[in-house]
């Protein structure tokens, strides 16, 4: 399918650029203070926003599924300590199990 | 490596579905790989298909795809300081950026590892390219990923992540308005721009402290 080539070479040089910008303008160098203040908020931000669209978005719509059951049995994990490989292995088969029981 | 550990199966198995969707799409055996190699980031490609899958045409599959990837640019920021050297290999390097790999080379006060963010990204490079092979070339052996509850994996992986950096009350001030934000966009806007709209939750840092 030629259209389908046209969508991976433009996708892959915009997504190289994306990744690129910082690092190709910046270099090594450190950001200036107030950025700092501002960029150090972005893992937070971003990481919350995923969490939440990932667990609760649809199409165009928010959605009450078998995700949720495991984003909540991440939370437990997580109380009870647990390293990061068993929190990730539990939410998936608490959503694995609401989906085959539901 | 030891700290994509626990993402590397999931990337493996996410970039499996990718090949067995982009197959039965028809969209052949080596333009899918090829995607996976140069793009290198599942939810942009997932989308850049299911648009073509429901008859958009390549513009709306392009535009989707890099709108979605769009936070890779203020992502890409953060990293900045930590990648040095000459301009060919700054380029070259800040192509591990993902946002798991991203994620798990936090180090605290938004700076990221270097070496943790390029074996992170390299391991799940080699997942996701590996994975796309197989899915092309072996079908739909592995059945729906959704049966194993994989779309509740990546998302348990960022709130564990998430945790480790509420450190503040502005961090904790930014994640509750980032992930609002979000989620108020979720039924207004196309895919992508809730997650580049939540970026503007981190200007809670112009405040003083």
């Amino acid at each position: 399918m030629r259209n389908f080539w046209i969508v991976v070479a433009v996708v892959g040089a915009a997504t190289v650029a994306l990744k690129s910008a910082g690092p190709v303008f910046l270099g090594g160098r450190e950001l200036p203070a107030l950025a700092l203040r501002v960029v150090e908020l972005l893992a937070p931000a971003l990481l919350a926003a995923l969490v939440a669209v990932q667990i609760f978005g649809g199409d165009r719509e928010l959605v009450l599924d078998a995700r949720v059951p495991g984003l909540l049995a991440a939370a437990l994990a997580l109380l009870a300590r647990a390293p990061i490989v068993v929190v990730v292995l539990v939410a998936a088969a608490a959503t694995a199990l609401a989906r085959a029981l539901g | 490596m030891r700290a994509a550990l626990p993402i590397a199966p999931m990337s493996l198995v996410f970039g499996v579905s990718f090949g067995v969707l982009a197959e039965a799409e028809g969209l052949g055996v080596l333009a899918p790989i090829v995607m996976s190699a140069t793009t290198f980031a599942g939810s942009a490609q997932f989308a850049a298909i299911s648009v073509l899958e429901t008859a958009g045409g390549i513009f709306a599959a392009i535009s989707a795809a890099v709108l979605l990837n769009a936070r890779y640019a203020p992502i890409s920021l953060t990293v900045a300081p930590s990648l040095g050297g000459a301009l060919p290999r700054r380029l070259l390097e800040s192509q591990a950026i993902v946002d798991e790999s991203w994620a798990v080379a936090q180090v605290g006060s938004g700076r990221v590892d270097r070496r943790l963010l390029i074996g992170a990204g390299l391991t799940l490079y080699a997942c996701w390219v590996g994975g796309t092979t197989a899915g092309v070339l072996g079908g739909g052996l592995l059945g729906d990923p959704e049966t194993y509850g994989l779309d509740a994996a990546f998302p348990a992986l960022f709130l564990a992540l998430l945790i480790q950096q509420l450190g503040s009350r502005r961090a904790l001030a930014a994640a509750l308005a980032g992930a609002g934000l979000a989620l108020v966009l979720v039924p207004f806007s196309s895919p992508g721009v809730p997650i580049i709209a939540a970026t503007a939750a981190c200007l809670v840092g112009l405040w003083r402290r």
